[in-house]
């Protein structure tokens, strides 16, 4: 079933189409930094580009800084709410079931190739960035936020380290697409739905009255990879992330489960 | 309805061989006991008890909204029943569904199929989506499934690009793919050409003359009176008759004799015990027998001189007895096949 569900994501135009796109857009955004040479002001705008026009080998991080707050969970909210309602959509939900494929494995299946899809996006956003900042703005030993320099070693597992947790941060959306996605037939709706709570979560962390429940908001750690290239690396709230989502995907995932397993499939 | 009927009467169809139906004391294939289902505060289906035995052909009827599809759905694992118990080749469902399902094929409310693949990749995907079958024949199976609907040359082409009746072929040949020993289908003929209805229909006898069993949920009530064995109609959600289709048929008793003389054949007639006079026209009479036979009553009239030019023992249409049995309005869709049956008789009321 797995390897199913992987030949549908590959053989899917749109899988190509969005990644494409995602790695598409720090690259205009390197191109416009190569031909102007005007980065932002350092502590303004998005992490990391200020640093981009002297040393591409911080490319990576910056691109994905840039697709994280809004690109990126667009796309898996897309991938993701598509899942079941997708096929709910196109009718062909009632035919995997009764083919038969279980309702838990059909889920499983949908989880997994779902995290492939976030990871694949993930690594080729970095890839492609890595390419792009090597080529058009030269590979020096990485400047880290704080001041010192970070060894070309060192600074690989950090982009790791960032990549994985950039993929965790974008499996909770996952969870929270597929869960809304088991409960319509409507791809537009489960997207939106999970759009909806990461809007909110986003929106609740800029309101200083919603102080209290800001650290259990889904998007609150979502930058906090940033921490990674400090010296010495701030392990805090990486760390207060990597946990937060882990609950997040926990919770989701079995409601979509739970849900799903006991529906109708009426479509 | 535009489906071939003969004008020979519909149960002497041309081409298909009629389906004799299953032995005397046949397991069971599907078992309802007191099936229902609710959503909210409606009723779909209730108590309904169905039994349909290895070998059938089993027509399961009902109009628009009747609780077929529901039906179909809880008897393949896709909707919950609210109470009562479904059993598929013997086994509880949905509880069982991972084994009993593979044995079954089903066309449940319309094909479906990405439309982006063609019609090859899209069985393959199924094909590999579920339990049971080498990868290696994969290809082989798919490629008889296709040709057994008459769509192995269409090639590359991505379903988006299909005629509705193609995607109909193609859903079948979906159903077909593990040679299943029980097919459920739901409308199999629906956006099918009337040549390609009748090839539905002659591949569905083929396949119940290889051993197959076939549930056949449709609304086209003379086409289930051309090939299935037994029959059910349901009506707001209650199973409403269930027996087999020539029981359902037998005669109503009424004969028509065609003549130039209809006065005095009335006139004999009359005379015979077990015969009630009905209406009469011009060149025909109509009459009830109750306890003569119809051969009986030919020798006394030709006998007395009145010249017959037909005598046609009228059998109920399907849809005669779906309307007294369910006292629905047909819908339009339906009440088609009723000119064709009247073509036959064509002075007896309605």
């Amino acid at each position: 079933m797995l390897l199913v569900e992987l030949r549908k994501l590959v053989r899917r135009p749109r899988t190509w189409v969005s990644i494409g796109l995602l790695a598409g857009l720090p690259t205009l955004v390197a191109v416009f930094l190569k031909i102007t040479g005007i980065g932002p002001r350092p502590g303004e705008g998005p992490a990391f580009l200020g640093a981009v026009l002297s040393n591409g080998a911080l490319f990576p991080a910056a691109a994905l800084a840039l697709v994280l707050p809004v690109f990126l969970p667009v796309a898996v909210s897309v991938m993701a709410g598509d899942a079941v309602a997708g096929e709910a959509n196109h009718g062909t939900l009632r035919y995997l079931l009764i083919r038969p494929v279980g309702r838990t494995r059909l889920l499983v299946a949908k989880l997994a190739v779902t995290i492939v899809f976030v990871f694949l996006a993930v690594l080729v956003v970095a890839a492609v960035a890595f390419v792009v900042g090597a080529t058009m703005f030269g590979v020096k030993p990485l400047p880290s936020v704080s001041g010192q320099t970070i060894a070309a070693q060192d600074a690989t597992w950090r982009t790791v380290v960032t990549v994985v947790y950039v993929a965790w941060s974008m499996l909770g959306v996952a969870a929270i697409a597929l869960f809304a996605s088991t409960l319509t037939d409507s791809p537009l709706a489960a997207a939106l739905g999970a759009l909806a709570a990461l809007v909110t979560s986003q929106v609740l962390d800029l309101l200083d009255a919603a102080a209290s429940v800001k650290p259990y908001l889904p998007t609150h750690y979502w930058l906090s990879f940033v921490d990674l290239f400090r010296f010495p690396i701030l392990w805090h709230g990486v760390v207060r992330g990597f946990a937060i989502q882990g609950v997040y995907i926990l919770v989701f995932l079995g409601a979509g489960w739970a849900n799903f397993a006991t529906k109708d499939i009426k479509s | 309805m535009t489906g071939p009927v003969s004008p020979a009467g519909p149960r002497e169809p041309q081409g298909v061989a009629p389906v004799s139906g299953p032995v005397e004391g046949a397991p069971a294939v599907i078992r309802t006991e007191g099936l229902t289902k609710r959503y909210g505060g409606i009723e779909a289906v209730r108590d309904l008890d169905l039994e349909v035995r290895e070998g059938d052909l089993f027509g399961f009827l009902g109009p628009n909204g009747s609780g077929k599809t529901t039906t179909v759905r809880m008897l393949l694992g896709l909707v919950f029943p609210t109470a009562g118990r479904v059993e598929l080749l013997g086994q509880p469902m949905p509880r069982a569904g991972r084994a009993v399902l593979a044995e079954v094929g089903s066309l449940v409310e319309g094909p479906a199929f990405y439309p982006h693949l063609s019609g090859r990749a899209n069985l393959s995907l199924l094909d590999a989506a579920g339990p049971g079958g080498r990868r290696f024949d994969r290809r082989r199976r798919v490629g008889e499934a296709l040709e057994r609907v008459g769509l192995d040359s269409v090639g590359r082409r991505p379903v988006k690009a299909y005629s509705s009746g193609m995607r109909q072929r193609l859903g079948l040949a979906a159903a077909l793919l593990r040679s299943p020993r029980l097919l459920v289908l739901d409308e199999p003929t629906n956006g099918l050409d009337p040549q390609g209805m009748r090839e539905i229909r002659d591949l569905l006898v083929e396949l119940v003359a290889g051993g197959a069993t076939v549930f056949l949920s449709s609304h086209l009530l003379a086409e289930v009176e051309l090939i299935c064995t037994r029959a059910a109609i349901v009506h707001r959600g209650r199973l409403v008759v269930q027996d087999r289709v020539d029981a359902l048929l037998a005669p109503t008793g009424r004969v028509r004799i065609g003549t130039p003389d209809p006065g005095r054949a009335s006139e004999l007639a009359g005379r015979l015990p077990g015969v009630e006079l009905g209406e009469w026209r011009a060149d025909c009479l109509v009459v009830q027998l109750d306890g003569t036979s119809p051969e009986a009553l030919n020798r006394h009239l030709v006998a007395g001189g009145v010249p017959v030019r037909e005598l046609v023992v009228e059998r109920p249409s399907l849809e005669d007895v779906f309307l007294r049995l369910t006292g629905a309005e047909v819908p339009a869709a339906e009440a088609t096949p009723r000119a064709t049956r009247r073509r036959e008789v064509p002075d007896a009321p309605g």
